[in-house]
């Protein structure tokens, strides 16, 4: 049986959904030069940004199972993130100020990613200070897995973390993006550098 | 334990069935409020929910409370009727005879459900038995008696 569902009546639910706390995980879609993002947060903060690269789908039963069920598509809620990011994209904003959700990593890994939030606009770190910064210098091999396993890329700018030398090391998002993004902030002058 | 999925895949794939039996059940002005209840009340369980294999029942249960409420709130004076009608009206709207809802409402849960479904939502025994996660046998059986039961009720 299908019945066509009016669009306002959608959006009246998700603004009664809004109004009684019941939006655990609101989520949009956003599009970037890279492709489309997948943006989720939480009444805390930005939760989680899914790269083009990354299954939509999985991201969001992750975040059903770790956050809170009641994910539901609401792209009003989104509308300041998608904001910030235009505006980073377009070479017009040099620092988020969105305020963040860290529940999805914890311990270490966490330490190793406020560290990495701290990274100024056009700067690069390596690996190995990040370590060091999080408590721990010789766990550079954790503060790389962390890095790449960074629930906010992009606001929380893992790209902006190199090997000791320059080498890229990796991206999730793919190394093409990480190389883009540095280029954009004018780290990179445009010859590759693996 | 089947994982609960995104609220909003339950959204996606239900709301045209639930927003087609609420239109059956209390005619198209009512559904709209009644789809909004019926999925406001889900979001608010959603967490607690033991049991994802049957979320299709589960929606169709709470949307027929919300149906069953919808009537109540509308009936004025109720009036007592003396047989129940064995037959869903023709258009699939129940008459103004409120205390009829009232009686449907005060059945267990499983009575409800399956009155309201076979004479609200005029389903078939099969598709009844799947909204409730029961065999077919087993969903006449309840059909059964709360027809008894309103009979007795109000008779």
């Amino acid at each position: 049986m299908k019945t066509a569902i009016d669009p306002r009546t959608i959006n009246a639910l998700r603004g009664r959904a809004a109004e009684e706390g019941l939006l655990d995980v609101a989520y949009a879609t956003a599009d970037s030069p890279f492709g489309t993002l997948l943006l989720a947060r939480t009444k805390r903060g930005l939760v989680r940004v899914g790269l083009p690269n990354q299954d939509a789908d999985e991201l969001l039963a992750d975040l059903a199972d770790r956050v809170s069920p009641r994910v539901l598509e609401a792209p009003a809620e989104l509308d300041e993130v998608r904001r910030e990011l235009d505006l980073y994209f377009d070479g017009k904003l040099d620092h988020f100020s969105l305020p963040l959700d860290w529940r999805l990593s914890g311990g270490f890994r966490q330490r190793v990613l406020r560290a990495i939030d701290r990274i100024p606009y056009g700067q690069t770190r390596s690996y190995t200070e990040m370590a060091r910064k999080a408590g721990n210098e010789r766990a550079v091999r954790a503060a790389g897995s962390a890095c790449g396993s960074n629930p906010i890329p992009l606001v929380v700018p893992c790209h902006r973390v190199l090997r000791t030398g320059g080498a890229l090391g990796g991206y999730g998002g793919g190394l093409p993006m990480k190389q883009a993004l540095l280029e954009l902030e004018g780290v990179l002058d445009g010859r590759s550098s693996t | 334990m089947t994982p609960l999925p995104p609220f909003q895949n339950v959204l996606d794939e239900h709301s045209a069935t639930v927003m087609g039996i609420l239109r059956g059940a209390v005619g198209r002005d009512g559904a709209e409020d009644c789809f909004q209840e019926t999925f406001l009340a889900a979001l608010r369980g959603y967490p607690k929910l033991k049991d994802a294999s049957n979320l299709r029942g589960w929606l169709l249960t709470i949307a027929h409370r919300k149906a069953i409420d919808h009537h109540r709130a509308r009936g004025r004076a109720p009036i007592p009727v003396a047989v129940v009608p064995e037959v869903a009206a023709e258009n699939g709207l129940p008459g103004p005879d409120a205390g009829l809802w009232d009686a449907v409402a005060a059945l267990p849960p499983k009575q409800r459900a399956a009155v309201a479904l076979r004479y609200g939502s005029d389903l078939p025994h099969a598709e009844i038995a799947a909204a409730l996660g029961c065999s077919p046998e087993a969903a006449r059986r309840s059909l059964h008696e709360g027809l008894k039961r309103l009979r007795k009720e109000l008779a």
